[in-house]
Parts: structure tokens; sequence; C-alpha cells
């Protein structure tokens, strides 16, 4: 069903629009939007795992000048819901996690908050805490279901007879540490309260579904909260959510009315409120034949989620589709601990899972003594296997053809620990990438016509960064046949029709199918040569072809590490990329979604680690210091392609979303590079040097 | 305590009374109205609040306004004459050297003296070197651009960009 | 941060009278370590006196050969320094293997040398440490002890120095001048910082209103080699697991003189004298090289996380001495 013409408009490399303000800093952020006469709120967390407040003095913090109030679970307002957990802040005593929020400072400035919020005096009742990860049986369970919409484990066939039979095995465990999105712009909010209305200048992934989880809380009409996120510092998952420092800004100016309250999320108050990619443990089992095809596959995972809030992260995901294998089993398993809550973090479930099976892939190619390349091309499905479905497009295979071809693959010598040069050991790896095709339905658009000849698209859709502003003014473009400069797109808060959240790599084909459908109608309304007010809204109809197609995007990643023989310090001088994600509508912010998402699966790979003290229940390495990511130093020659793919199902445009697969596969492909360089098998991330000393 | 300090910002002489516990980055932001300086972690350990302190490249977070007193700061708004980006801006737009933009301020900022340094034949890290004017190639471009974190993983089209400015 | 006054010295004589006559006052360099604690509450001044306007910025060469660094020299001019690339290389390159550009360009060199441990859990007021409140325990001794001491450290504390630039120094043999109400004195940079026993909550043998004025270093062997390497976990931007600072003259193949210091294993610059014992007078070999190491490290104590450190440092160790030991043209 492509049906909108590539005239020209989709896949240029337009400038992003909002780069002049970027570059100089003028594009104001949630916490810069200009308010008259704000305050500062300091949130207050729990200095325990478990147990509850007894006692909270605030009134040495009460007692200094500036401070205007203190929150607390004794005077704050009852809230209308307390379904969510992180929202319903301040309803009890009761502490289910260290940093958990038991309060805040509200004061004139944010010296002053600070310093009165470490006069608050706390007593506690401490209870009994459990925050370490581990498989006991006292401490794990099978969810319902996981992430996003996954149904229960799948039990094909009889893995173990077909284990037992096969003429190669694989049983390796590989685990990953909690994860931290850190985006560069901290959670943010300034709350403004006037005449019974709610302003929040937040910053999030999806302003409606912040005004569609505080109004229910607060017990207001969602009309009456309007939200605004006109520019977003990144999010990679954390964002997607409102937590608790937006009700905490929320109550703290219907407290104070007339004041807006403004609350950022210390970098340190991050790592226990605003989610992370959980860790996991799994174990991958394969079986091969004697021609190396895959005969048996297992991956159970297990993953940590908070006692208070479940997230079921979906790690054993990728492999229900991945590859050929008669015999199936996939088990998702939680640990419940007394911990922050987990959330998506960019590729939720791939990016995790993909190291794994990948990491398992090369182990098994190594084993029946096929070039990895070619053994994942030997086992490449021809339908969904768990479904049965065709897919709308699959193009894996040319993705690792391609970039064996590019990467000078062809020419590798498998034997490990023999290239040295210079005291430094150099290896190549590869790893195959995946990540589904989503759109989320319900958006709506308005186009309307304006003096000065100008089209006026507007979409409640968030640009977290990645560049969404820039590539739906060229789908507007495109779907009204007029240049990209007569479109003036609006998006960003809830002043604009409905949109669905920025997450899920779902945002272009669900935003821009809204767009095209809008487009059409509008066209269909006012014709080519419409009057000025002439408006149009619309919201996209279903795809037909849901339910008739497994929709996925897929990739290729290689690496090529270099590792000190003296130091085992670990170095990625070159990575590539080869995707097939549908067509691309915007090279050029495209191209850096790919690298940015490969740069994090390099982070991802060398240095991403919260290391959580199971004594307190806190995360230890809770700064920029202490919990590393890459840095520019890190990241060497990155080179990104895809292929000119064309997919006639997954929507109107045959855009499939690139915001997450760019990380997937990567850390395995390193880990893999890291093997062939010194021949040192790691199955844990990440991979610091201490690994690989000899 | 209160002090009255006089900066200039941007080109601009601005005095204002701050309570001694401001730091630079937050005198700007939230006393002045300057936020092209971003806060992204305020203790000096991701670089988005790098400005130009008479002259040279600093993280603003980790000074005290009131240490700073007859100072000139410039930021990457004030790098921008009549609407004309600085020729490092111009790199950074034209090779996409960035996403979200949060880090973009400080990442210019930080390339401009940086810029600077090499001109003054500073070496880094990685200059073999150490008697020898440093060649500014991206393995230096890397190293002395590592104290400003980018979480969108913008590196590699952020040495195109300065690799292109410095030409 | 509770409120402070500032104040900014004109001269050192009554910055000096101000501190030590107030316990609540601290001098304030560039501000990178203090401000930050300030910020996390782990130091809270009333009063701070700024001297980062005394008349201490220069770098002079002293006669003799050697040359003084004044105190509020900042880290990056000192890199930059041509007498300091030229004649003592090793300290250039630890200064710029730390921090960042921007980092640099605000710290100082007597700043630097007073920088406290990165130890997470001093840095975090939410859990007991026996530096920032003595006697409520040490939480990395059980806890988080990757990046912790594994030479010279005690069941009350096993933190490290951060710094770069005192590795240096101390294997440069550098003097520390320091000004106090009773007069002036000089500190082997050696001698400086303590080792942890049991009052880890002092770091260096200075006095409460102590001024670190200069780092004199003495003149350099001209036939000497030295070199600074740091192993960390990141390419840039992050503080040693390991290093090592060492200056070797070698003649006619054999070790004549070694000057060590070790970065990321203790309380304090580690100052390698075992090792230094060992290579004096024997053979530029590989068994020589690792039986210095070994030599250096058979006291090490590793904890539950940091036992890599041990052959990181043994390796690492060896790599520098083959690299400094190389004849040119070999």
């Amino acid at each position: 069903m492509t049906d909108v013409s590539n005239s020209g408009k989709l896949g240029e490399p337009l400038e992003r629009l909002d780069g002049p303000a970027k570059v100089t800093g003028t594009a104001r952020y949630a916490f810069e939007q200009p308010v008259d006469d704000p305050l500062y709120l300091h949130p207050l967390q729990a200095d325990i795992a478990r147990g509850r407040v007894v006692r909270i003095d605030t009134s040495p913090a009460e007692a200094l000048s500036g401070v205007h109030t203190v929150l607390t679970h004794e005077n704050a307002e009852s809230l209308s819901s307390r379904v969510d957990v992180e929202l319903a802040v301040l309803q009890s005593p009761e502490i289910g996690y260290r940093g958990q929020v038991i309060g805040a400072v509200v004061a004139d400035t944010q010296e002053i908050a600070a310093h009165a919020a470490g006069l608050v005096e706390v007593t506690y009742e401490r209870h009994p805490h459990d925050t370490v990860f581990r498989s006991d049986d006292e401490i794990v369970y099978t969810p319902d279901g996981s992430n996003p919409m996954i149904g229960e484990d799948l039990d094909r066939g009889d893995v173990d007879e077909a284990l037992a039979a096969a003429e190669y095995a694989v049983d390796a465990t590989y685990t990953t540490p909690a994860e931290y999105n850190n985006p560069m712009e901290p959670h943010a909010t300034i709350a403004v309260w006037e005449s019974a209305e709610l302003t929040l200048y937040d910053s999030n992934q999806g302003s409606y579904t912040v005004r569609d989880m505080i109004a229910p809380t607060l017990g207001m009409d969602p009309q009456r909260v309007h939200v605004f996120a006109p520019h977003v510092g990144g999010g990679f998952g954390s964002k997607g959510v409102p937590h608790a420092h937006v009700m905490l800004a929320a109550l703290a100016a219907r407290k104070l009315e007339g004041r807006p309250v403004k609350c950022a999320l210390s970098r340190r108050q991050m790592f226990s409120l605003v989610g992370y990619r959980p860790p996991t443990r799994q174990r991958v089992r394969l079986g091969a034949d004697s021609a190396g095809r895959l005969t048996a596959t297992e991956h159970s995972a297990l993953e940590q989620t908070a006692r208070v809030k479940e997230y079921a992260e979906q790690s054993a995901s990728a492999a229900r589709n991945m590859y050929v294998s008669a015999n199936r089993r996939i088990t998702n398993e939680l640990a419940v601990l007394d911990v922050p809550v987990p959330t998506w973090m960019r590729a939720p479930g791939e990016a995790g899972g993909m190291y794994a099976l990948e990491t398992a892939m090369d182990e098994m190619a190594l084993t029946c003594g096929v070039d990895p390349v070619e053994f994942r091309v030997r086992n490449e499905p021809e339908r969904a296997p768990e479904s049965g479905l065709p897919f709308s497009s699959r193009n894996l295979v040319s993705c690792l053809r391609q970039g064996a071809e590019m990467f000078g693959w062809n020419d590798r010598d498998p034997e490990p620990g023999v290239r040295r040069e210079n005291g430094w050991l150099s290896g190549t790896g590869v790893a195959a990438a995946t990540f589904p095709s989503f759109s989320i339905p319900g958006s709506k658009a308005t186009i309307g016509y304006e003096p000065g000849g100008y089209y006026r698209v507007e979409i409640g859709a968030v640009d977290l960064g990645t560049g969404s502003r820039t590539a739906l003014s060229q789908i507007a473009a495109e779907a009204l046949e007029v240049p990209v400069e007569a479109v003036r797109l609006h998006l960003g808060s809830t002043e604009q029709p409905r949109a669905s959240i920025a997450g899920g790599s779902s945002g272009t084909a669900s935003w821009g199918s809204t767009i095209v459908q809008a487009a059409r109608e509008f066209r269909a309304e006012h014709g080519a040569e419409p009057a000025e007010g002439a408006e149009t809204t619309a919201e996209a109809a279903a795809n037909p072809a849901a339910g008739e197609y497994a929709m996925n995007a897929y990739g290729a990643q290689f690496a090529e590490v270099a590792v000190n023989a003296d130091s085992g310090e670990i170095r990625v001088p070159r990575m590539l990329g080869v995707f097939a994600a549908g067509r691309i509508v915007n090279a050029r912010t495209a191209r850096s979604q790919f690298l940015g998402g490969m740069t994090m699966g390099l982070s991802m790979a060398l240095h991403e680690h919260g290391v959580l003290d199971g004594r307190f229940g806190h995360v230890v390495n809770h700064d920029l210091a202490g919990y590393h990511v890459a840095g520019n130093a890190d990241v060497g020659s990155v080179e990104v392609s895809w292929l000119d793919e064309h997919d006639p199902h997954v929507n109107p445009m045959g855009i499939k979303g690139i915001g997450e697969i760019g990380i997937v596969g990567v850390a395995a492909a390193i880990g893999n590079a890291a093997r062939h360089a010194t021949g040192i098998r790691v199955r844990e991330l990440p991979l610091t040097p201490e690994k690989f000393l000899i | 305590m209160d002090a009255e300090i006089t900066l200039r910002v941007d080109g601009q002489r601005r005095t204002l009374s701050v309570d001694t516990r401001t730091t630079l980055l937050d005198a700007l932001r939230e006393r002045m109205g300057v936020t092209s300086p971003k806060k992204g972690c305020d203790h000096g350990q991701c670089g988005a609040c790098t400005v130009l302190l008479d002259g040279r490249r600093a993280t603003s977070c980790l000074t005290f306004a009131v240490a700073n007193d007859d100072s000139e700061v410039v930021t990457a708004e004030g790098l921008a004459e009549d609407e004309r980006p600085h020729p490092v801006q111009q790199a950074f737009l034209d090779n996409d050297g960035f996403q979200c933009g949060y880090c973009t301020p400080g990442q210019i900022c930080s390339a401009v003296g940086m810029l600077d340094e090499v001109k003054a034949g500073w070496p880094s890290h990685v200059t073999e070197d150490l008697d020898e004017p440093p060649e500014l190639d991206d393995e230096e471009i890397r190293e002395r651009m590592s104290g400003n974190l980018c979480r969108c993983g913008a590196y590699a089209n952020i040495v195109s960009a300065i690799r292109e400015a410095a030409e | 941060m509770k409120p402070f006054d500032y104040q900014r010295a004109d001269d050192a004589d009554s910055a000096i009278a101000t501190v030590s006559g107030d316990p609540e006052a601290r001098y304030i360099g560039g501000g990178t370590n203090l401000v930050d604690h300030m910020k996390l509450g782990i130091t809270e001044p009333g009063k701070l006196v700024d001297i980062t306007r005394l008349p201490y910025d220069s770098v002079e060469a002293l006669p003799g050969g050697g040359v003084r660094i004044g105190a509020t020299v900042r880290n990056s001019d000192l890199a930059a320094s041509h007498v300091i690339r030229q004649r003592y290389p090793v300290l250039a390159q630890a200064l710029l293997a730390g921090a960042s550009g921007q980092l640099r360009n605000l710290a100082t060199t007597g700043g630097n040398l007073l920088q406290r441990t990165r130890c997470s859990y001093f840095q975090d007021t939410s859990t007991p440490c026996n530096k920032r409140e003595p006697g409520t325990g040490c939480s990395a001794l059980e806890g988080w002890n990757r990046y912790h001491a594994v030479l010279g450290a005690s069941e009350h504390c096993v933190a490290t120095n951060p710094s770069d630039m005192a590795v240096a120094l101390a294997a440069l043999d550098a003097t520390v001048l320091v000004r106090g109400q009773e007069g002036q004195r000089r500190i082997p940079v050696t001698e400086l910082h303590r080792l942890p026993g049991d009052e880890p909550e002092r770091e260096t043998v200075l006095e409460h209103g102590e001024l670190i004025t200069a780092v004199e270093l003495p003149a350099p062997s001209e036939s000497s080699r030295s070199t600074y390497r740091k192993v960390r976990d990141r390419a840039s931007y992050a503080f040693a697991l390991v290093s090592v600072a060492a200056v070797v003259e070698v003649s006619e193949g054999a070790i004549s003189h070694a000057r060590i210091a070790l970065g990321g294993l203790a309380h304090k610059p580690w100052r390698a004298t075992a090792a230094e014992e060992a290579l004096r007078g024997a053979p530029a070999t590989e068994e020589t090289f690792r039986n210095a190491a070994e030599a250096e490290l058979a006291e090490a104590r590793a904890l539950r996380d940091n036992a890599f450190k041990i052959p990181m440092t043994r390796n690492t160790l060896s790599a520098v001495l083959r690299e400094l030991t190389r004849q040119e043209g070999a």
C-alpha cells in the first residue's frame, strides 16, 4: 500500500529545522521556559530501601528565610488515583525502595531549597530489604506477559530432545547490568497553576501521555491540564511516562497557587526516580545439525523488577522469530526486589536480548566451524517462525552480505588471538539486529491553509531530539505536494491534536501516517488551491495489513576491536552498521539516528554498569563520573549504510522506525570481535579491561 | 550571603547581586535568563555547561559566580554574530553534529576554545611529540573533546564538524 | 549548601591569617573539587578565601636547573609550559591525562595536589564513611571497591588518591612549598599525603591555614627518559584504574637509576621504592621488569572487586619499563 509518490522530498537530507536554535543554545527546553517569579522545588528522598517514615521534622527547613513549604506525606493532599505508584507521591509513610520521594522543599531559589532539604530530619523504621539481583526461587516469578504486549512463554516441539540429538550444541549464560538512560537534559518540569488550570512545561516523550496520567491522579478534567514539551534533550525511554517529580511540582504549584514551581532532577536523583534498563541473566541453548542449521533454540531470560511496580522487560522476545528452529522454547521470568522501578531504555528487550542471542550465535558458528555471517544466512527463516506469517519485508541477509563486502569481512582469518601490533591485539565481529516496526493508532493531525500561502500542520507529538520536527515537515510537504518551505509544523504540546508517545521507534510511522491521512482529507475537502482558513483534522486509518504480516526492521553490525595485551584496555576503532528499515525519510537525520544508536551500543558494550550495593539498596556510581557513558575518544570510525528497501505493507509511506535498531546487536558484535582478538569469550557486560587481562 | 558582581556576558555588561552559593552557570541561567549553557550534571562530569570564560573554555557549574566578578563570559549564543552562525556552529549544522541539542552549546564553546588551544600549540594526551606543534587529526579532536558527553551519540559527526571548521 | 562568606585574597599573609583564625574557613582555587564537594554536602565551609589572584601563577626557572611552579598555575598552562614539556614530559603527560580541557583550564597546581578521593561512598553523605564522618565505618571495605586501594590501605579506609599530576610529581622528587602563620616549610611531595591508618580524614600533613604556594622540581638528568601511562575504563576523561609515572636512566644495558610512582593503588601517590631497588643496576630485561613489579606488589592486598589491579599494575609497569629502556633504533 505504498502510495505516496517518491517525488524527492522524502529521503532528502534536509537540515534540521531547529538546527540554528540548537547550535546557539537559544532553543528553550522545559526548565528554560520564561515564567514570572518562579519557586524552586528540591525533592527529598528516602535513605533506606524498605520501611516507613516514623517522623519527619521539617521545622528547621521551614525556619529558613525563603522556604515556602515542605511537602511530606503528612501534609500532602490526598490524590484521586493511586493506580500508578510512581505518581502517587506522598500518600503514605511507606518506603518501597531507596531514593523514593518522601517530600519536597519549595523555596525562592535553588540554593535555599537545596540547603533546606539538608536540614529536614527523618526518622525511619527500617524493614529488611532485598535488592540483590539473582535467580533464587523466593524472588522469581513468571509475569503474565512482557513489554510491550508480548504474551506468554513459548514452547514448540521438544527442545530437550532436539538438543540431545543435535550434532553441535551451545549452552551459555550471559548477564547484562542495570543501565541508565541518562539523557543529557535531566528530567525537568515547571508547573503553573492558575484558575484551576494546570500548565506543565515538561521534558517528556509524549505530552498527551503526561496529561493522560497526571490528570486522573489529580482528579482533574484532562482538558484542564496543558502540557508543553517544546524541545527535549533526549529521553531514550526514561521520559516515556511521567515520574514522581512531575507530580511533586504539580502538587506544590497547586498549594502555592500563583507562583510557578520549577523542578529539575539532579543527575543523581535520576538514578532512582526515572527508570533504567533492568539487569538480566539469560541462558541460551542452541542445537544445530551437521549442516549448521539450528534445530533447537532456547532463550530463558530473567530480569529485575520492582516490588512497588512491575516492569517486565522482554529480553527473550527476539529469539521467537529471528532464526529457523523447529524446536523452540522462550521463557521470561522476573526477580522482584526492593529497588527503583525499571522502565524502557532504547530497544528494551532487543538491546539486552540480542546481546545474548547474537553472542550465542557466534559461539555456535565457531562450534560448527561455519563463518558467522554464513551461519546466520543459513538460518534465515522464510516466514516468521512463531506466527507463520510472511514478513512484510525482511532483508537481513542482504544487510549481512553488503556489510561483509563493505567491511572487508570476506578476507577474515577466523583464528583468534593472532593479530598483534604495537602491543594491541585486534579482531573483528559481526551480529545481526532486529527491531519490530510498531505503529500506534489514535493520533490526529490538523492541516490548515494560512494567509501568506503556507500550510499549518499541527500534531501533538514530541520531538525528543531525533529530528521528528524535520521528518514530519518533509512527510507533510510530500503528502500535500508542496515544497517543505510551505509547511509550518507545530508540535510538542497538548494544544495540538492528540498524538501517540515517542517510543518503540513508532513516532515517524504513526504520526507520519496521520499527517498523510490529514493531507489526503484536506485535499479531498479543499482541493489543490484551498481558501485561506481551510482546515481539516483527521485520524489515520488502521493499517489493513496489520495481523497479516510480520513487520520488523533488520540490520547487520560489524565491529573491529583492539585489546591491549598488557592492560586489557579495549577500543573499538571501527564500526559499520547496514540496515534495512524501509524507506528513509531524511537521509541526514536518519544517519544520525543509526549512528547514535550504534554509539550507545558501544557504550553499552564497554562502559555502562549501574552498580547496586545490596546493603543500602542504592546505585553506588550514581553520577556521570562513576557511571560511564562513551565519550568522544571512545568512538572511532562509524560507518552507516542502509538498503533501499521497499515495504508495501508497513504503512502508507513504507517507513519503519529507526530510533532503536541502531543499538541492537552492537554489544554482541563488539564482544564477538574481542573474542576474535584475544581468544577470550566474555559473557558478562560491560567488557571492561580486567576481563581481558592475561 | 549576597554579593554584587559585574560580568560581561556575550558582549553585554551586567551587574547583579548573587547569593555567594550561586554558580556561574546558575547565575547565567536562572538570574540572567541566559540559557544557552546547559545543566547536564552540575558536577563537571558532562561539559554541557561549557562557556568561554575570559577566552578559555571552562565548566561554569564548578565555579561560583562571585569568584568571577569582572569576568568576560561568551556562550554559544554570543558566538553567533548578527544572526550569522560562527564557523564552528555552521560546521555543526552542515555535519549534523547533534540530535537533541542539549549538549550542543557546550560542545560548540568547547570546540572554539579547543581550536584556540591548538593554535597556541598546546599538546594533548594523544600528542606524540610534546615539543612539536600538534596536528589536529581526528584522534586529537576526539581526545580534546572528551570532556563533552553526548548521549545521542553524535561524536562521529562532531569530529567531522570540527575537522571541517579547523580547515 | 549552607551560606558562606566569600573573600578575594589580595595578599598571602592576610589570607593565611584569615583561614588560620577561622576553623570554618577554607581556601578556594579553581574550585573544581571544592565546589563539587560543597554541592554534595561533603564539606560546609563558612568562609571561602579565594587565592586565585595571589602572585603564584608562574612557572620559573631556578638556579641549578630546576623549576618552581606557582600554586595557582592552571593545570592546562602547566601542561602547555615549554619547560615542562621539554624537561619533565612525565608531568605534562600526567596533567594531560587528567580531567578534561575545560576542567584543566580551571584547576590549579595546589588544588590538584589537594583533591580528595573519588570514592563513591565518600562522595555520598547518605552512606557511612570514616573519611567524611570519622567512626561511622568504611562502606567501601565490603562494598563496591573496584577503584579502591591495594597498597597501604587500612581497615578504616580503602580510598585512593585520584590525582595524576601528583603521581608524576612523586616520581620527579618534587618539593611542596607551604606557608603558614609560623612561616614557610618545604615538604617532599612523597610526604605531603598520608596513608589512611586510623585517621583517614587526614589526607595530608598540612595544618589548617597552611597554604601551598609552589611546587619545586629538581633539575632533570639529561640522560633520563620519563613517561606517564594511565590505564582507565574510558579512553579519556576517567580516573585511573592504575597509572605509572617513571623516570629511568639506562647505562650500558643496565638500569642506573629509576624513580617510579604508581597511581590508582593507594591513599597517596605510591612511590615504588621496592621496584626501584630491584631495578637499580639490573639489566634492562623483561625478567628484571617483572621482578621489580612483583617486588613492589608483594604487599598488595586485594578487595572484592579490585584484584585485577595487581596483574594490571604488574603488566603496565613492565610495559612502561620496556618502552623507556628500549634502545633508540632497536
